[in-house]
């Protein structure tokens, strides 16, 4: 390997960590200020214009607050967990292309860190491992909520794991491939992959939801029952680990949302300017969280059983089912093209059915 | 040396190393860590090999799904806390004795027939490729069919079995 | 290129230590571990075998793939087992069930 390769890839991974430690940052502000929208409130609008030093204000704070650790806790892994909630929602935005490659000198830079032919399956891999910083938090701090929190987590996050995965497997289908650059390349003009399969992006979105614990899946934190959940011993920078984390993976799962399913960096004339890439995935990206601030603004979180319930006996042979139909509907695609349209209707019936199955056994323990 | 070689020694050490952890750490929670570990370095050993597809494999299995259950299943038992059974004299040192000898024969019996470097055919990049993993996926659905088949009807019973086993009868408390 | 026999020694010694953990740990959590770290060994050796041999034939892969399955199968009924042990008796320490020995 060549120095201006090892520069390249250098480049691409400080732009790509300072872009998500600046999305952070001003994500918080995104939601509180959208939040205060839902709410007619105006929400932080004190420091500086519109209140965009807000998260500057905040840093400052969490960085001069004390750091407490509790007498009891584990003190190395106490420490560690944050680190390992925080690392994870990093690198798996590594393999995401943010854009089509494009010349710069003699050589051809490609808009992602690593392009690799299973970059899915990375995808996979790390979304398995972020589970194990919250574990880990919740027991090192030896307190009744944080371990409780941590267990729910474990619980939830293996539970929707599969989902996740089979949602995965939908895009893999329809893009022969499971290198991610090859995924978007199938998607080109116009044909976006929610359009042939609506189910299976509706299914990949509440997966990630449940993966990242957001409302109305937040069940790890949820503050009414568990106080705080597995980080309710941690304070100051160790706290703004767990939140950095959270919403950098909030940032990171709508950009896989985005490029698994609605075109990722595609657009028009980003063939011409490649470098448009990036802010049709910007675009992409801030559309996807507007929509899981909404979520979070309207819904009420569901209990923790009937999450459970929800993922295993719902999400779960629904995803099989959408694979199945994705599967069948492309071998029937290679006869004639136009079956490929056979795949949204089945899966939106198979859709449809779950939702009146849900619908009638909510009916029926209406009293419970 | 080669940095494929440096590197090799490294995670080869890594791996004892953290094998060993698990090993003498009293507390379950940091066996179980340690394993991860292990895992892990397993896994960058696969992708040495040219084997991506095993190395993610392992990463989500072993260490995203195996270890959390053991986390789980520890920590909600309360494992770490428990007072360790009594000790028998001699169990220690005979496994001491067995593993060594294990390990002995078995470097033994791979030194003994040290293949020549000739002999090792060195892969071509294409091993790398997709085509690998298509080639994988069409030798577990054509040659492998069965085996492939008695393997899901095996997690299907474990999966029955885990349920039956841990289910309460109704109304029944701790 | 690594010689082959690092690897089977690599993964020699990880199936000793692990056979060494299945025999001399008490706690059965403990013991399901290092049946875990065996393995993982036998892996190691199989998709060893595999690059070293002839990689164009993916029988190597093939096994680790169904060795994966199968020590997942093994870890939920033998956690399933623990669990179960540990509400009838309040132990997961080996030795402690004897309840079929006198």
């Amino acid at each position: 390997m060549d120095w201006t390769l090892w520069l390249e890839l250098v480049i691409k991974a400080l732009v790509l960590i300072f872009a998500l430690l600046g999305g952070f940052a001003y994500l918080t502000w995104y939601e509180r200020r959208l939040l205060a929208r839902f709410q007619s409130r105006l929400g932080p609008n004190r420091a500086g214009p519109f209140g965009l030093l807000q998260p500057i204000a905040d840093a400052v704070k969490l960085i001069f607050k004390e750091e407490l650790t509790p007498a009891k806790a584990y003190k190395l892994v106490f420490f560690l967990a944050p680190i390992m909630t925080l690392v994870p929602s990093v690198i798996i935005a590594a393999v995401i292309p943010w854009g089509p490659p494009f010349q710069l000198g003699d050589r051809i830079v490609t808009q992602s860190i690593a392009d690799i032919n299973v970059g899915v399956l990375f995808l996979m891999s790390i979304a398995s491992i972020a589970v194990y910083g919250i574990v880990l938090a919740g027991w090192s701090s030896n307190n009744k909520y944080a371990m409780l929190g941590g267990l729910r987590s474990a619980a939830q996050m293996i539970s929707y794991e599969l989902t996740l995965g089979l949602a995965f497997v939908v895009a893999i289908l329809l893009g022969n491939s499971m290198n991610l650059t090859d995924i978007v390349e199938a998607q080109r003009d116009g044909r976006w992959f929610v359009l042939v399969q609506p189910v299976g992006a509706l299914i990949l979105w509440i997966a990630t939801l449940a993966e990242v614990n957001r409302h109305p899946f937040d069940m790890p934190e949820a503050e009414q029952e568990l106080t705080a959940g597995y980080h309710t011993e941690y304070s100051g920078m160790k706290f703004a680990l767990f939140f950095m984390a959270e919403y950098q993976k909030m940032i990171v799962v709508s950009a896989i949302l985005a490029t698994l399913f609605f075109g990722g960096y595609l657009g028009p004339w980003v063939d011409r300017w490649p470098l448009l890439g990036p802010v049709y995935m910007f675009l992409k990206i801030v559309i996807l969280l507007f929509i899981m601030i909404w979520v979070r603004a309207t819904w009420p979180r569901i209990r923790y059983d009937r999450l459970m319930a929800f993922g295993w006996k719902v999400l779960l042979p629904l995803a099989l089912a959408v694979v199945m139909i994705t599967a069948v509907g492309i071998l029937l695609a290679e006869i004639n093209p136009w079956m490929i349209w056979l795949i949204p209707i089945f899966s939106l019936i198979a859709g449809a059915f779950a939702s009146l199955m849900i619908d009638r056994s909510l009916r029926r323990k209406a009293y419970a | 040396m080669s940095p494929e070689l440096i590197l090799f020694l490294v995670l080869s050490l890594v791996a004892i190393a953290a094998a060993i952890g698990m090993l003498i750490s009293p507390n379950p929670v940091y066996s179980a860590l340690f394993l991860v570990i292990n895992f892990s370095t397993v896994a960058v050993f696969y992708l040495i090999l040219g084997a991506p597809f095993i190395a993610m494999a392992q990463i989500t299995i072993y260490a995203g799904a195996i270890m959390v259950l053991f986390l789980f299943v520890i920590m909600l038992l309360g494992a770490e806390k428990l007072a360790p059974g009594k000790v028998l004299p001699y169990q220690k040192p005979l496994a001491i004795g067995l593993a060594i000898v294990l390990m002995v024969e078995s470097v033994y019996a791979v030194l003994a027939r040290n293949p020549s470097d000739a002999e090792i055919i060195v892969p071509t990049e294409a091993a790398n490729s997709i085509d690998a993993m298509r080639d994988l996926g069409i030798m577990l659905f054509s040659d492998y069919l069965l085996p492939f088949e008695v393997t899901s009807i095996l997690l299907l019973v474990a999966m029955i079995g885990a349920i039956v086993l841990t289910k309460r009868a109704k109304g029944e408390q701790e | 290129m690594i010689p082959l026999s690092w690897y089977l020694i690599l993964s020699a010694a990880l199936f000793s230590i692990g056979l060494f953990g299945v025999m001399a740990r008490r706690n059965a959590i403990a013991i399901l571990l290092g049946i875990e770290l065996m393995f993982n060994a036998v892996n190691i050796n199989l998709v060893a075998f595999w690059r070293y041999l002839d990689p164009t034939i993916m029988n190597g892969q093939v096994f680790a793939i169904i060795v994966f399955a199968v020590a997942a199968a093994e870890v939920a009924v033998g956690l399933a087992l623990v669990i179960s042990v540990y509400r009838n008796r309040k132990t997961v320490v080996v030795d402690d069930l004897d309840l079929l020995k006198w």
